[in-house]
């Protein structure tokens, strides 16, 4: 609280020594987004590759973080292996309330461990212990063994990787407590690179509050308007599943790779069904009163004799769109069981049903087949999804291996460039129009929560290219600021500029609460700074011909409105950058 | 004399507003740790999760180890702190049975007094104030002499 300074742990895997050291800048960068940026351009080598020894791994809160609700998500940042730049990868669970309760803003991991080993922090000490026995084990398997291992259940985080991470696979993601990740982007190759399996952060800390009412008074008319407002239902009640029927009504759902974006066959997977019929129950991040997580139930007969097992798997839309109507899947069990088998292997399963899609369609186009998929793949048949999502998430083969470093690298090999969803990373379930497609491909991370394009689709049937990329810069400066609290991008609604204003000023952030425009800005032009010195380049990123033939609520896609967009937006990130 | 309780625990999210609280509202701080009622996973995120906080002995074994008299039994069950009282020898911690009590690194117990400022806080209605005489049939153990 009212530190102006940074307080980090420096961790070197190579000679399993850390020490913590305190860094200047709190009023420049904030946190979070901005601190991950101020500390790999201190510590990151941005002409070395993604798995040189010496790259940081990054995890990075922000000031407002554990102090006023929602405000608990933390930011992993790292030299992806997927472009071999700069990006950043966003997760919850307690990992948030957990780094804060160590007393630190954040943690940098450097170097090579000889060996396997998991990293141990708390308030007070920093510490790795071998763990070949957990080399290879699955996600849950090693969560389980971890937690028999470590102490402080409830009050600490358990960031780890599968085999995927352990293989290098550019789309492996880190579990956060089960069931959250920093997914995309493949972090989870950069601690398998580093033989790191897992990090435990213990919050042990006890950190002092403002005297006086008022930040109590304040935290108090925080957590009573997001828990009395629509918030709570919307993201609790159906949460974003409810987005599946509402984007196939629009005719932005991608099916089966992209070749349609309505299907009937919605209203098997919609979040209403997935709601009434395979929601448990639901959990949260330390620090919500939302509980936006869904935790479904899938049950498996194994032997005769009634015989079965049951599986809890958190869903998102994100996820029933990627496992679900990208590959035609209409059966909520299906879905769920192969949401299940990426989740054990540790692969991020947006970008793993996007990459099985394109391997679907081309094997239908004959460009591959059983000799590479192992299994023969049509949309809708689920078994052999799940064989595939075993041999996939494992890396079983040549073909696997080289689909988990991205679609398109397994494109440019096998052909059919033209209907890889790839947008900057695999596409997220929006097929909204021409604003969402440059922004995903042009987005700092290539993520859908970059910037709101999807909504401004939504909202915009007129092509006007200024208001549009405006519109896209000063949004992203925005979620830049609070992306640096590090808030939740579910509460940016309540959120406002006033509101993180008298969050700041109460904790004694005065300076940061007076600039909050400002900061966000800096932010936005550091984090672009730190991309291009890895080699990024607007103009290079393709956007596959699938996307001009998409057919939407606005009709066909313009393809010379598409590319006058990419076109005026990747200008505008290069002046961003002051390229 | 009412105590809290935590008859709907099966509706947990493990936000931890409750602990959050009560670190907050009573101590002043940001902690997992210094709060009467702290939440624990029961065995993994996947089993759901349970409240450890004070359950109100009649007789509380704590305040039979206390030397110091720090802490006196309620007369329907929990104790009444005297932080002047406590001499932080930590004597309370290992004589609860349901391990309610936190003992920070300066030795200061941390404990549920039952003063239910962390109920607001919980979205699912997981906690309540309760009248302790209907919650439970009289002990056959001998009260303690409680708090004048």
């Amino acid at each position: 609280m009212n530190a102006d300074h940074f307080t980090v742990l420096l961790y070197d895997l190579t000679t399993g020594k850390g020490e913590r050291i305190h860094l200047e800048g709190r009023d420049r960068v904030a946190g979070g987004s901005g601190l991950a940026a101020l500390l790999f351009n201190r510590y990151g080598q941005p002409g070395a590759a993604w798995d040189a020894p010496e790259q940081p791994l990054i995890f990075a809160i922000g000031p407002l973080t554990g102090y006023f609700p929602l405000m608990s998500k933390t930011i992993c940042a790292f030299t992806s292996p997927y472009h071999d730049q700069y990006t950043e990868s966003h997760g919850g669970g307690r990992s948030a309330m957990a780094l804060r309760l160590t007393g630190l803003d954040a943690l940098v991991v450097i170097g090579c461990s000889p060996g396997p080993c998991f990293l141990e922090v708390n308030s007070t000490h920093a510490h790795t212990r071998d763990c070949g026995f957990l080399w290879g084990q699955d996600v849950f398997e090693a969560g389980k063994v971890l937690r028999r291992i470590s102490k402080g259940s409830g009050h600490r985080s358990i960031l780890r990787i599968g085999p995927a991470g352990e293989n290098g696979a550019a789309i492996a993601g880190i579990n956060v407590d089960t069931y959250r990740h920093f997914g995309r982007m493949g972090g989870g190759a950069v601690m398998g690179a580093k033989n790191l399996k897992a990090i435990i952060l213990q919050g042990d800390a006890v950190l002092p509050l403002p005297q006086g009412n008022r930040y109590a008074k304040l935290f108090a008319e925080v957590h009573n308007q997001v828990t009395a407002t629509g918030m709570m239902k919307k993201y609790h009640d159906l949460g974003t599943p409810a987005n599946l029927e509402a984007l196939n009504d629009l005719q932005s759902l991608p099916w089966r790779n992209l070749q349609a974006t309505a299907d009937e066959a919605v209203e098997h997977i919609s979040g209403q069904q997935f709601a009434e019929q395979a929601l448990l129950r639901n959990s949260a991040c330390s620090g919500c009163p939302v509980g936006c997580i869904h935790v479904g139930f899938v049950r498996e007969k194994f032997m005769d004799s009634h015989r079965y097992l049951y599986r809890q798997v958190s869903y998102d839309y994100e996820t029933i769109f990627s496992l679900g109507t990208m590959l035609g899947v209409t059966d909520m069990s299906g879905v769920l069981s192969l949401l299940d088998l990426f989740e054990k292997a540790g692969m991020d399963a947006m970008s793993a049903g996007v990459a099985l899609a394109w391997a679907t369609e081309a094997t239908a186009k004959e460009l591959i087949s059983v000799e590479e998929t192992l299994v023969p793949l049509t949309f809708g048949d689920c078994a052999s999804y799940r064989q595939a999502a075993h041999s996939f998430g494992n890396g079983a083969n040549e073909f696997y291996r080289l689909l988990g470093q991205g679609t398109l690298k397994a494109a440019a090999v096998y052909g059919g460039e033209d209907f890889a969803c790839v947008l900057g990373q695999e596409m997220a379930g929006y097929a909204t129009g021409e604003v969402f497609f440059a922004a995903q491909a042009l987005g700092f991370r290539h993520s859908h929560l970059d910037s709101g394009g999807y909504s401004y689709d939504q909202l915009h049937a007129d092509k006007d290219i200024d208001a549009a990329v405006a519109f896209l810069v000063r949004d992203e400066a925005s979620r830049a600021f609070m992306t640096s609290m590090v808030a939740c991008l579910f509460a940016r609604s309540v959120y406002t500029e006033t509101l993180m204003a008298e969050c700041l000023h109460t904790l004694g952030y005065e300076n940061l609460a007076a600039t909050i425009p400002e900061s966000g800005a800096n932010i936005q032009k550091i984090r672009w700074q730190t991309r291009f010195a890895g080699g990024f380049q607007p103009a290079s990123i393709p956007i596959p011909k699938r996307f001009f033939q998409v057919i939407t609520w606005k009709g066909p896609i313009d393809p010379r409105y598409l590319q006058s967009l990419q076109a005026a937006y990747g200008q505008a990130i290069c002046a961003l950058a002051g390229r | 004399m009412k105590i809290l309780t935590a008859p709907r625990m099966d509706r947990c999210i493990g936000c931890h507003s409750c602990s959050l609280a009560c670190a907050r509202l009573l101590h002043h701080r940001l902690s997992w740790d210094t709060a009467g009622i702290r939440i624990q996973s029961s065995g993994g995120l996947t089993t759901g999760f349970t409240a450890v906080y004070c359950l109100a002995c009649i007789s509380p074994p704590c305040a039979e180890a206390c030397p110091t008299g720090a802490l006196q039994p309620r007369r329907d069950g929990g104790i009444v702190l005297r932080k002047k009282l406590c001499n932080r020898c930590g004597s309370c911690a290992p004589a609860c049975p349901v391990d309610a009590i936190y003992i920070d690194q300066e030795g200061e117990p941390f404990l549920c007094l039952h003063c239910g400022l962390c109920i607001p806080f919980c979205p699912h209605d997981c906690l309540e104030m309760a009248e302790a005489s209907n919650l439970r049939p009289r002990s056959s153990s001998k009260p303690l002499e409680p708090a004048s």
